[in-house]
């Protein structure tokens, strides 16, 4: 089985290299190739960007890209809907991210909020050494960098009574979701690290079964929540613990923080439609718990 | 027909095994992750399991073998798997308050939740192996059949498990499922092991 899984690997990244070999118009370059525990991770640049990704099962997942020419940019349209979380709560001051990639959000965060503590769980040393060389990611007094499981670091936190005002839950990608950070338990925990205003974005899954059982599960810790959905692609959940604030005061935020976020590239006349409360998943699908949570196969049966 | 229980038990025991292995590591993630090293303490507690009871089940085949004891040992494996349902939580929260590193936690909570019943199931290969074997000389083909069939059975109980079962039940529905299995296997065995013993006298 493991043999299996590298073979396929193997095969994803051949395939790959072999695609971009035959567009004439991009060429790819491979700029670092690392196995890690968990992964093979590949640093490739193209089209004026580069990108760190997975290869995993049978297929390539990028996980971060930065343009070459300006790495401050977002890339990716999901972090520019995580930041959607600075509309309820301009001012963060002490951020949990869980799950680091090239680590393209927390450096954001601390560029535009530099009073604020940033720490930062990360599975997978390899990932932190690769954003470290090939992404900018800089670790300091501001920013600390755990490398242990999530769901341990968020229950060890929760137990010496930390607390924090924006928590961003970034550990899934759409080829593989660990499945203990995808359960009723485990947002019982989060929920227990956010100050009484904190509030917690997460990017999760906008298509297949999965869709269904991650709102109710979202929905039966937390209650009501911003759904910000691009249909097929990206979907982030945003949740206040002292409730939803209305879309005017959401609005309010996003005009006074207008000249923070332009460095990345976006603004609210992109970002403020993207938020809406309207439930569009059906209810009664079975909340995910530490008893049944088949994530893996409910993203990729149905 | 006596064969046939002693062979059911082996691949059962061997089903059991596997789907408890698989999820044990759905068991221990909440409290100390799913990284590569709470696999590798689940594993080597399995293993360490197992070898311990090959020479248990071994030794014990050395006096008066019989389907009913092979049925007891089924039996018995079974309740060892009860206190995973009841205990798992507290304990492993108690755990993971006192050992702070994932390893040794994943470590030592495998080996009190999983070590006794993978043990005893492990005491039924070579016990079954016994009650099989008449002569030395079909030794070999009877231990590479029983074998055959309990690994075959591991494979069963781990494709079932990590590919059906945790799409439709909880984890300790499953467990129950396994658990109730068990016992409704031992008590037949022990039910025809009586009836068998009886008739031939």
């Amino acid at each position: 089985m493991r043999r299996s899984n590298r073979f396929n690997a193997l095969l994803a990244l051949f395939a790959s290299f072999a695609s971009f070999a035959t567009s004439p118009s991009t060429a790819m370059t491979v700029v670092h190739t690392e196995k890690s525990l968990y992964r093979n991770i590949v640093v490739y640049e193209e089209s004026g960007e580069r990108c760190m990704s997975f290869t995993r099962r049978n297929q390539t997942t990028r996980q971060t890209c930065q343009f070459l020419s300006d790495p401050n940019q977002f890339v990716f349209t999901y972090t520019r809907m995580m930041m959607g979380a600075l509309y309820l709560n301009p001012h963060p001051r002490k951020v949990l991210v869980i799950g680091l990639g090239g680590g393209v959000l927390p450096m954001a965060l601390a560029r535009m909020f530099p009073d604020a503590r940033i720490d930062i769980v990360e599975i997978d040393p390899a990932v932190v050494k690769v954003a470290q060389q090939f992404f900018g990611f800089n670790p300091s007094p501001q920013i600390q960098v755990f490398e242990e499981d999530g769901r341990v670091f968020v229950k060890r936190a929760g137990k010496s009574g930390r607390q924090y005002d924006l928590i961003m839950l970034d550990a899934f990608d759409h080829e593989y979701i660990p499945e203990h950070l995808l359960t009723q338990e485990f947002l019982f925990e989060v929920k227990a690290l956010l100050t009484p205003d904190g509030v917690l974005a997460a990017n999760t899954f906008s298509s297949s079964r999965l869709y269904h059982h991650e709102s109710t599960t979202y929905q039966a810790v937390f209650g009501s929540f911003y759904n910000l959905r691009i249909a097929l692609k990206n979907r982030i959940i945003l949740i206040k613990m002292d409730g939803l604030p209305p879309l005017d005061a959401v609005k309010a935020n996003a005009v006074a923080l207008e000249e923070k976020l332009k460095p990345l590239g976006f603004g609210g006349d992109w970002l403020l439609p993207l938020f809406s409360t309207e439930r569009d998943w059906d209810a009664k699908a079975r909340v995910l718990t530490d008893q049944y949570s088949p994530s893996n196969l409910l993203n990729t049966l149905f | 027909m006596h064969r046939l229980f002693v062979f059911l038990i082996a691949g059962w025991s061997g089903f059991l095994v596997m789907a408890i292995e698989l999820l044990s590591g759905r068991i221990l993630a909440p409290n100390f992750g799913n990284s590569i090293y709470v696999w590798g303490g689940v594993i080597t507690v399995f293993m360490l399991a197992l070898s311990v009871g090959y020479l248990l089940g071994g030794r014990w085949s050395l006096r008066d073998p019989s389907l009913r004891r092979l049925a007891s040992l089924l039996i018995a494996g079974a309740v060892a798997v009860i206190p995973v349902i009841f205990l798992a939580d507290p304990l492993l929260d108690w755990l993971f308050d006192r050992i702070r590193d994932p390893r040794y936690g994943s470590l030592a909570s495998a080996a009190l939740l999983f070590f006794a019943p993978t043990a005893i199931a492990g005491m039924v290969s070579p016990y079954a192996v016994r009650l099989l074997v008449n002569e030395s000389r079909h030794s070999g083909h009877f231990a590479g059949l029983l074998y055959f069939v309990s690994t075959f059975g591991s494979a069963a109980g781990t494709i079932l498990t990590s590919f059906y079962l945790v799409l439709y039940f909880e984890i300790d529905q499953i467990l129950a499922g396994l658990i109730g299995v068990s016992l409704l296997l031992g008590l037949l065995a022990l039910v025809f092991g009586n009836f068998g013993n009886a008739s031939k006298q």
